[in-house]
């Protein structure tokens, strides 16, 4: 596929990201403080459901424990920024932590040839592992450099500063800006991905692992390498969470948390990129809202829609809209399209 | 048995070959030689070990004892993927695609192992020519009926520009005329590449094949031409009988 091609194929992506771009810059004179601030962890966790969108949908990779690596971007975040005194490097030291931990488990899961199964239970044990491992770290003695990890109370996470002035903190409403532009370029450049010819090869091994290998492709250097790239662009959204909400705490790894990743990405629809961040708005504000509430139980609520969408709309909100478009369509255009879904949304 | 002496290159060979699982000795001590260009089939009754011999050829089973050459190098322990980079273009028993993706995707992904993207494209669309599958090529391939599914996967093969062709079972399920269409593409391949090719199918065997080497119980009967293996009384208690 030559570049010409791959810019057809993204159209879509590039009208979602226009979208983004002009909510970005509308949202903070249209919405209160308060919901700009509420919307920019919504971003941070739509930024989490994008990376399971890459490595689940499109690289098929299971990985329960996504928020892992969110978390682990976290605390890198958190803690190199404080030992750092500023945010720049802390950023680049939260990707480049998350990244070499999903490698380095990555290697053992992919070249022992582990099971699409025990690849979930495996990711899932390790989140669980980190979810112990930091609620008993309290007390003076854990700590790394000049930053106390803090046990089940968390750190308190340093806000963004200016890259050129490590004294000049952003306000919320511009880290608000900050999330939405990460949002919108880790996006992009999914798109982009999974439209070359690595992202391609990723989705033909998600289709058939062994006719792959029968075409001389290395599959398990495939899925490390995707693997790696969306363990890093959950590391972007820890980043962005830890600025949200102020602090970051070991219960970011809990089960909950990894069960609602999935969630997001099965309401939104797998193969699709676009579909689990607007899932991952969604879910956020029903949640909030629910929460203004006591009837019913929040979480009563989310299992309910949880079953509605697998047994209902199995394949998840953007593919099922993305098909009612297309049959409404001239079967001249059908082919086109339908060329399209699936590699590029 | 007539072996004869060949100056040919040997590419493939299998010295003491050996797949055992647990106690059934699947492939037992299998020496078996395969020349530059040849086209061989390879038959026997269900559970001869037949296919279990194409999976050590091609990696997907690691044997119990015993080496695999193929062309110099001893892959006896490589990986699938490791021997498909040699060269080889393997299509397995039941048709392995990539079910969610387009025919056009699943040739691409075959041609751009190798080619540069622009040769991959037009090498894409010369293999879909040549394949007659013009008209769905912009469909998934699970929307295939099984000849075409088999005609994509031999396409695959194609694509690749293989020196070496190993296909487990290529004709079947498929219709007396595409049986005799994938014949003829067997031939065609066999101008540019050396074949090895388990078959069940008589008609199938004696439509293409020079040198036919029969399988009984994990071992190698007799390795002959197709007239003088029917003739065979051997060969025609363990597999051929009547149908012969």
């Amino acid at each position: 596929m030559n570049g010409n091609d791959t810019l057809r194929a993204m159209k879509p992506v590039f009208v979602f990201a226009l979208i983004g771009i002009v909510f970005m810059f509308a949202a903070p004179y249209a919405l209160q403080l308060f919901t700009i601030i509420n919307l920019t962890t919504a971003i941070a966790l739509s930024v989490l459901a994008l990376s399971l969108a890459l490595v689940w949908g499109y690289g098929g990779i299971l990985c329960f424990g996504q928020v892992a690596f969110f978390g682990l971007g976290a605390y890198a975040y958190t803690i190199a920024a404080i030992n750092f005194g500023g945010s720049t490097w802390a950023i680049l030291v939260a990707v480049l932590v998350a990244a070499a931990f999903a490698a380095l488990l990555g290697y053992f899961v992919f070249f022992g040839r582990v099971s699409d199964v025990y690849l979930g239970v495996i990711t899932l044990t390790v989140t669980l592992i980190f979810f112990s491992l930091i609620r008993r770290t309290s007390g003076p003695d854990y700590k790394i450099g000049n930053a106390l990890i803090g046990g089940f109370n968390g750190v308190t996470s340093p806000p963004l500063n200016l890259p050129w002035n490590t004294s000049s903190f952003l306000f919320p409403e511009h880290v608000f800006y900050v999330a939405m532009a990460a949002l919108i370029l880790s996006y992009v450049f999914c798109g982009w991905l999974v439209n070359t010819r690595f992202g391609r090869v990723c989705a033909a091994i998600r289709e058939n692992e062994l006719r792959s290998e029968l075409l001389g492709y290395d599959s398990r250097l495939y899925k490390l390498g995707i693997f790696t790239i969306a363990a890093g662009i959950a590391a972007i959204g820890g980043v962005l969470f830890c600025n949200g909400v102020g602090r970051i705490t070991p219960d970011v790894f809990n089960l909950y948390n990894a069960a609602l990743t999935i969630i997001w990405v099965i309401v939104g629809g797998r193969g699709t990129l676009i579909g689990p961040i607007a899932a991952t708005f969604g879910l956020f504000y029903l949640t909030s809202a629910l929460g203004g509430q006591s009837v019913l139980n929040n979480n009563l609520v989310l299992g309910i829609i949880l079953i509605f969408f697998v047994l209902l709309v199995p394949k998840g909100v953007a593919p099922t809209v993305t098909d009612w478009f297309t049959k409404r369509r001239k079967p001249a255009h059908n082919s086109r399209r339908r060329r399209r879904q699936g590699r590029s949304t | 048995m007539s072996r004869k002496r060949d100056k040919r290159e040997v590419i493939v060979e299998t010295r003491n070959l050996a797949m055992h699982f647990g106690g059934v000795r699947a492939v037992d001590q299998v020496d078996f030689t395969l020349y530059d260009k040849e086209l061989r089939c390879l038959i026997g009754p269900n559970g001869a070990g037949k296919s279990t011999f194409f999976k050590c050829l091609t990696g997907q089973l690691s044997p119990t004892s015993g080496e695999v050459i193929i062309r110099g190098q001893d892959t006896t322990l490589a990986e699938t993927h490791e021997i498909a980079s040699l060269g080889v273009g393997i299509k397995t028993q039941v048709p392995n695609l990539f079910d969610g993706l387009s025919v056009d995707e699943n040739i691409w992904m075959s041609a751009r192992r190798w080619k540069n993207s622009k040769r991959a494209r037009s090498l894409t669309s010369e293999t879909i020519e040549r394949m007659n599958l013009g008209d769905m090529r912009r469909k998934t391939v699970n929307q295939l009926s099984h000849g075409q599914r088999q005609w994509v996967e031999l396409g695959m093969v194609v694509a690749a520009e293989p020196w070496l062709v190993l296909l487990d079972e290529p004709a079947a399920g498929m219709t007396h005329e595409e049986t005799a269409r994938t014949a003829e593409l067997i031939k065609e391949i066999n101008t540019q590449a050396a074949l090895i090719v388990v078959e069940h199918d008589m008609q199938f065997i004696r439509m293409i094949s020079q040198q036919v080497t029969v399988f009984h119980e994990g071992q190698i009967l007799m390795e002959d031409t197709m007239e003088a293996i029917s003739k065979d009384r051997r060969a025609r208690e363990v597999y051929l009988g009547s149908r012969a």
